[in-house]
């Protein structure tokens, strides 16, 4: 009998360890040969631990599962109550675009063979045959923007990398990932952790550079675990060191993990950090382009804009940039999250309605209550009433409503959520992580946490000081950190105005 | 077995620390590496670490001590025996994780930060797992679980405390 079952971090915490314990116990006690393959997630976290069933019919997905309902799935999965079907034809799974995460939660995620036989490697094997300007040509015609936040163009980024000076380049990827919200780099470097290597690899076949580092952040243990095995089974098959492929290219790389920091996501704090020092943010210019690892031209890239090269070389540029709308091309994997009924990654074309995401695709709130808001774009995005839930997905569309798309993680609160606190946690949140280099963000954020505080007090007055302070953040600050945390905050007093007018009216 | 642990220091630290700095000098940004494996195999940074990091890499004193406290992660004192940390970010306040907290807070009588006075048990914050999809999320001794709630939270404090 041949089943899969995540081992994904968020099936873990659901309990997919004791399932699995269960179905070998079972298993042994019937007698039944097992062959348990521990693959990624599928995405549909409200499904997890999804167990799946081989069959000469496809794939049959059972969930979510747990150990009480091993025995009688051995004894007949066909009537099992936790059957959902054939894994493919889940309306869920079956509405999305997933080219990024074509592979993820399909394949073993450290069976490079699997790998391959699911696309894997065709990206690279194209791209070991082209010349450095073509390649990096094919990423900027894709239309490819960073998946990080800023939403820069990919391939004018390596760009600038290929025509630096210098004898040592590197590939860097932010694998930082400290949104609330977010978790698509988390799924696929332990669902599919060959595909970001290739990217990377294919990154450096474009740029010259032969040396790469993922930067995962410490708050991911089983990313780093699998992502460090991947990097040595790479190794040892001949797909990373001094001959790519058998080819006469070189590309190396490691893992290296963060120490809880959430401003190290900023790229030149990511460098500081990685080259050992306090992650403080570095001015622009130098770009890290010219100047970034060590003072050496560099490409940072967000694992999911590295992850998704592949598909882009194996299928030419025109297939990706066929999807999406505006100047956001291709596909995002939106991460639902928060109070939600479905919530989990959902992998398609840019251009849904926030209505779609939020009441079709994640069925509402999970407490069943009324949505309040909604939250896109982590600790600096802006939060969305239900007003503007006609807005398409993509980064110009976004910014037009005073928001961002961000790493596109979504996080859903109902009617009891309090829109002053909510303001008052960006405050805080951004005075705690500031990396201290600039005033109108460290003393600043402390100031906008009191001035909250005011307001919740009935201080009619400290509304306009929250303005100013939100002002003076954006236009002093070096990096987004200072710089829009007035998103969620301003967003907050704009678009709830009458949370922060409560204590005002009872002291009136 | 002592149940309060105190800082380990002594040549023996020096000399553990010497070998994993020497045996980390070679890569580029080698600091954090050293950092990480320090703190696993101590639970924390001992005081006597700074010196040798210093002296194997080339460094100020100061410098090393600049990154170590810029660093959430990074401990000058050893933890309790069981480390619990809460998700307090956006996806799991939406799921009532600011509650969980204050709970957690009042039973083991520990604001956060705090490790108990018998040493079982340190309290910490934590601002997301990437469980954002089945929150609230927490880790217990790098053991995730999700969608807590009172009674599942229960549970989990009495783990920590045991
Ligand atoms: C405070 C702060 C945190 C950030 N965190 C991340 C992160 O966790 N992951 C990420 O890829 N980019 C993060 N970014 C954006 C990076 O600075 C950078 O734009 C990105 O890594 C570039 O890669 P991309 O072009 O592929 O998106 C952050 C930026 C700021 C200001
Ligand atoms: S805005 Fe804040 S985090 Fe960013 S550089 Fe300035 S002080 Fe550092
Ligand atoms: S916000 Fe708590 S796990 Fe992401």
């Amino acid at each position: 009998m041949k089943l899969h079952l995540p081992a994904d971090a968020a099936a873990k915490a659901l309990g997919a360890e004791k399932v699995a314990a269960a179905l070998k116990a079972e298993a042994q006690k019937r007698g039944i040969a097992l062959e348990l393959i521990r693959n990624g997630s599928r995405g549909m976290i409200w499904l997890e631990p999804l167990l799946e069933l081989a069959t000469p019919q496809g794939r049959f997905a059972f969930g979510p599962m747990t150990p009480e309902a091993v025995s009688a799935f051995f004894d007949d999965p066909a009537a099992h109550p936790l059957a959902l079907g054939r894994t493919e034809d889940l309306p869920w799974l079956k509405r999305q675009t997933r080219l990024t995460f074509a592979r993820c939660g399909v394949i073993d995620p450290l069976d490079l063979a699997d790998y391959e036989a699911h696309e894997g490697l065709a990206g690279l094997r194209r791209a070991l045959e082209m010349e450095k300007p073509a390649l990096v040509q094919e990423v900027t015609e894709s239309g490819l923007r960073g998946r990080g936040g800023a939403g820069f163009p990919t391939g004018i980024k390596w760009k600038t990398v290929s025509e630096a000076p210098g004898p040592k380049k590197y590939i860097v990827c932010n694998a930082d990932e400290g949104d609330s919200g977010t978790f698509a780099d988390r799924i696929i470097m332990e669902g599919d952790p060959f595909t970001l290597i290739e990217g990377m690899i294919i990154a450096g076949l474009a740029t010259g550079a032969e040396q790469g580092y993922v930067y995962i952040r410490s708050e991911y243990p089983d990313a780093v675990n699998v992502m460090s095995k991947a990097v040595e089974i790479g190794r040892a098959a001949g797909l990373l060191g001094r001959s790519v492929l058998g080819s006469e290219r070189a590309f190396d790389m490691e893992v290296r993990v963060g120490a809880g920091a959430y401003v190290c996501g900023e790229e030149t704090s990511l460098l500081n950090s990685l080259e050992g020092k306090r992650g403080i943010v570095r001015a622009k210019p130098p770009l890290p382009a010219l100047q970034g690892f060590l003072g050496r031209p560099t490409v940072v890239n967000n694992v999911i804009s590295l992850a998704t090269v592949p598909i882009i070389l194996a299928r030419g540029a025109q297939f990706y940039k066929d999807f999406g709308i505006g100047r956001s091309r291709g596909t995002i994997p939106l991460q639902i999250a928060g109070n939600v009924r479905y919530g989990g990654l959902f992998e398609t074309a840019f251009g849904l309605s926030l209505r779609e995401i939020v009441e079709d695709i994640g069925g509402g709130t999970a407490s069943g209550r009324p949505v309040k808001a909604v939250q896109i774009g982590g600790p600096l995005g802006a939060y969305f009433p239900q007003a503007l839930f006609e807005t398409p997905f993509g980064y110009e569309e976004y910014a037009g409503q005073g928001g961002l798309i961000g790493h596109a993680g979504l996080v859903v609160f109902d009617d009891r959520a309090d829109m002053l606190q909510m303001a008052r946690f960006a405050m805080e949140f951004c005075a705690v992580e500031s990396c201290g280099k600039c005033t109108p963000c460290r003393i600043g954020a402390v100031r906008g946490v009191e001035t909250v505080d005011r307001i919740a007090r009935g201080d009619r007055r400290a509304v306009g000081i929250l303005k100013d302070l939100c002002e003076t953040m954006k236009s002093g600050s070096l990096c987004a950190l200072g710089g829009f945390t007035p998103y969620p905050v301003m967003s907050a007093l704009t678009h709830f105005p009458e949370d922060f007018a409560r204590a005002q009216e009872a002291a009136e | 077995m002592t149940l309060i642990s105190s800082p380990a220091s002594g040549p023996a630290v020096s000399a553990r620390v010497s070998e994993i700095v020497a045996a980390n000098a070679g890569r580029e940004g080698p600091l954090l590496p050293i950092l990480h494996e320090i703190q696993q195999e101590f639970g924390h940074v001992p005081e006597d670490a700074v010196q040798v990091i210093a002296e194997g890499l080339n460094l100020g004193r100061a410098e090393v001590h600049g990154v170590i406290s810029f660093y959430h992660d990074f401990r000058k004192l050893p933890a309790g025996r069981h480390v619990l940390k809460i998700c307090r970010a956006e996806a799991c306040q939406s799921m009532g994780s600011e509650a969980l907290g204050e709970r957690a807070r009042a039973k083991l009588g520990l604001d956060w930060g705090e490790t108990s006075a018998d040493g079982r048990v340190t309290l910490e914050p934590i601002f997301c797992l990437g469980l954002c999809a089945c929150a609230p999320a927490a880790m217990l001794d790098g053991e995730l679980r999700a969608r807590l709630d009172e009674a599942s939270l229960d549970a989990l404090l009495k783990e920590a405390r045991a």
